[in-house]
């Protein structure tokens, strides 16, 4: 029997298996690829590392890192290995199914690390009608061909979504000599990071915010596709046109992989789309933790490892004391100006970080949680730049019932 | 002529101005530090980026290997830098700081194992 199985093998799995192994525990790590890494080997852009590592280096490199680490540990991997389900026998028992090249398995094990991030959201999701011809893509599947197995999509691109990772892609598209026409974004402001944005001067490349592409039209291949102004209700204005291109990338945000989870009933938080987990990442099934991209979209991957990490620490803490011993939770709940947050609940026995996101841009604004009397400035807060916030432990204690999170202007 | 732009020094994220007269720059606006300030006018000046691609790698276990170049290279280079990466291949293995070329004096390192 393990102490603990990571499910997951990329930045929130490894840096979980590493931190679980580091504290003694006998821990295995799933992967359903050959690989590790998850989506790092394909992030082949710089920008990683910068808090976790205190280096800048790209996806591939951040990801080396933790499996030379992996190595050194002789933590046991086993990649082509997809879980197949995941059953909780009682609180210090589960059983992880997975099929591989080899077979079938059963694995007994004390805890589980669920880090199996999270998938992308297709054309569909987004009300794109029209032909189904070639040359629809996903940001990740795009980003796959052409870093990965160095095959390039397409020649006109058109990206529908101004969030990092179509930005980045709008980059590598221009970088390998492709024409990226637009990128269109629904919302009134751009979805990425400052410094992604500002590919898109460097390359000259249009982006219409207020806008969405609602058809698709071609034979066989893309051909062209139909873009609407929409008003400030993100409904459709009527004002279009159609823009020429080969190829239409679909960047449209991402939603954690929690299927398993939801089978083996985790109660699921509607705003994150992730799990409802308390301050060492517990989900309401004991002894199943979650981290990283399945728990909520991150921004950073250091954030993703840092989840990991302290999910292992959970993961520890559980198989000592034969569960999590915390007799009060405090609820943390959101108010104005908060679309999400995690974790939910408190113990006020140690710091906790806060990960969260508002709901629109503001500048001059104060978070506050005015059960506890604390308060931060931030000069601009954006939907975009995830906020993490520590809160001390003598803080969280002062509080009575629940805290509320809330961004509000100065 | 004048250039606007958000700083990305720091999170902040300042809209800087910066007032450019014959290639000269004649005011900095906007900036609340001076870090921001010299990139500013950098940006403008001399702007430089990290570039990175992937290249066939024969007898890897995937079919390209990443790269990156060890340091920024000026913006008007990029498209000569991107054509000779292009020309360029590789044989297994590889490691992760393996300096696989070189161009115009600026080391281009492998970033994945191959
Ligand atoms: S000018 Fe200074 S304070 Fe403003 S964003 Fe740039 S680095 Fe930050």
């Amino acid at each position: 029997m393990y102490d603990v199985v990571v499910i997951g093998g990329g930045p929130a799995g490894m840096a979980a298996a590493i931190k679980a192994k580091e504290l003694g525990l006998n821990v295995l790590l799933l992967d359903e690829n050959d690989y590790l890494g998850g989506i790092l080997p394909q992030c082949i852009h710089p920008g990683f590392g910068i808090h976790y590592f205190r280096e800048e280096l790209t996806g591939p490199e951040f990801a080396h890192r933790l499996k030379e680490r992996l190595k050194e540990l002789r933590v046991k991997v086993k990649g082509n290995a997809r879980v197949l389900s995941i059953e909780n026998y009682s609180d210090l028992e589960k059983v992880v199914t997975f099929v591989s090249p080899e077979g079938i398995f059963d694995v007994r094990t004390k805890t589980i690390i669920y880090a199996a991030g999270a998938r992308e959201r297709h054309a569909f999701e987004i009300g794109i009608v029209g032909d189904r011809v070639a040359g629809i893509y996903t940001a990740g599947e795009a980003q796959t061909l052409m870093d990965i197995y160095g095959i390039m999509p397409g020649k006109e691109i058109v990206i529908v979504g101004s969030g990092d990772v179509g930005l980045i892609m709008a980059r590598r598209f221009a970088l390998e000599g492709a024409r990226v026409k637009a990128v269109i974004e629904l919302m009134p402001y751009p979805g990425g990071l400052a410094r992604n944005i500002m590919i898109l001067r460097d390359f000259n490349i249009p982006l219409y915010l207020s806008h969405k592409v609602v058809e698709v039209r071609g034979r066989g291949r893309v051909k062209r596709v139909k873009v609407v102004k929409v008003d400030e209700n993100l409904r459709e204005t009527g004002e279009e046109f159609w823009i020429s291109c080969d190829t239409l990338i679909i960047s449209a945000g991402l939603i954690p992989n929690v299927k398993l989870l939801k089978e083996v009933g985790v109660e699921i938080d509607p705003a994150t789309g992730g799990p409802v987990v308390n301050d060492r990442l517990e989900t309401s099934v004991p002894g199943i933790f979650v981290a990283g991209n399945a728990l909520v979209i991150n921004d950073l991957v250091d954030y993703v490892a840092e989840q990991g990490e302290l999910a292992a620490e959970g993961a520890k803490e559980f198989v000592e004391n034969e569960g999590i011993g915390t007799k009060r939770w405090i609820r943390l709940k959101r108010g104005q100006n908060v679309r999400l947050l995690a974790p939910h609940y408190l113990s006020g026995e140690r710091d906790v970080w806060i990960y969260a996101r508002v709901s629109k841009p503001m500048e001059n604004v104060a978070v506050e949680f005015p059960e506890i009397g604390k308060r931060i400035r931030l000069p601009v807060v954006k939907p975009a730049e995830m906020l993490r916030i520590r809160l001390r432990k003598k803080e969280i204690a002062r509080a009575k019932g629940a805290i509320t999170m809330e961004v509000v202007p100065l | 002529m004048i250039y606007r732009f958000t700083c990305i020094v720091c999170p902040l994220g300042c809209t800087i101005e910066v007032e450019v007269d014959d290639d000269r720059v004649k005011a900095v606006r906007g900036h609340t530090c001076q870090r921001g300030k010299e990139w500013a006018i950098e940006e403008v000046t001399n702007p430089k980026r990290v570039v990175m691609s992937v290249i066939p790698v024969e007898g890897g276990r995937l079919p390209t290997v990443s790269v990156k170049t060890a340091e920024p290279v000026p913006k008007e280079k990029i498209s000569e830098l991107m054509r000779f990466l292009a020309r360029l291949k590789v044989k297994a293995p590889v490691r992760p700081g393996e300096v696989v070329a070189e161009f115009d004096g600026v080391k281009i390192v492998a970033t994945r194992e191959a």
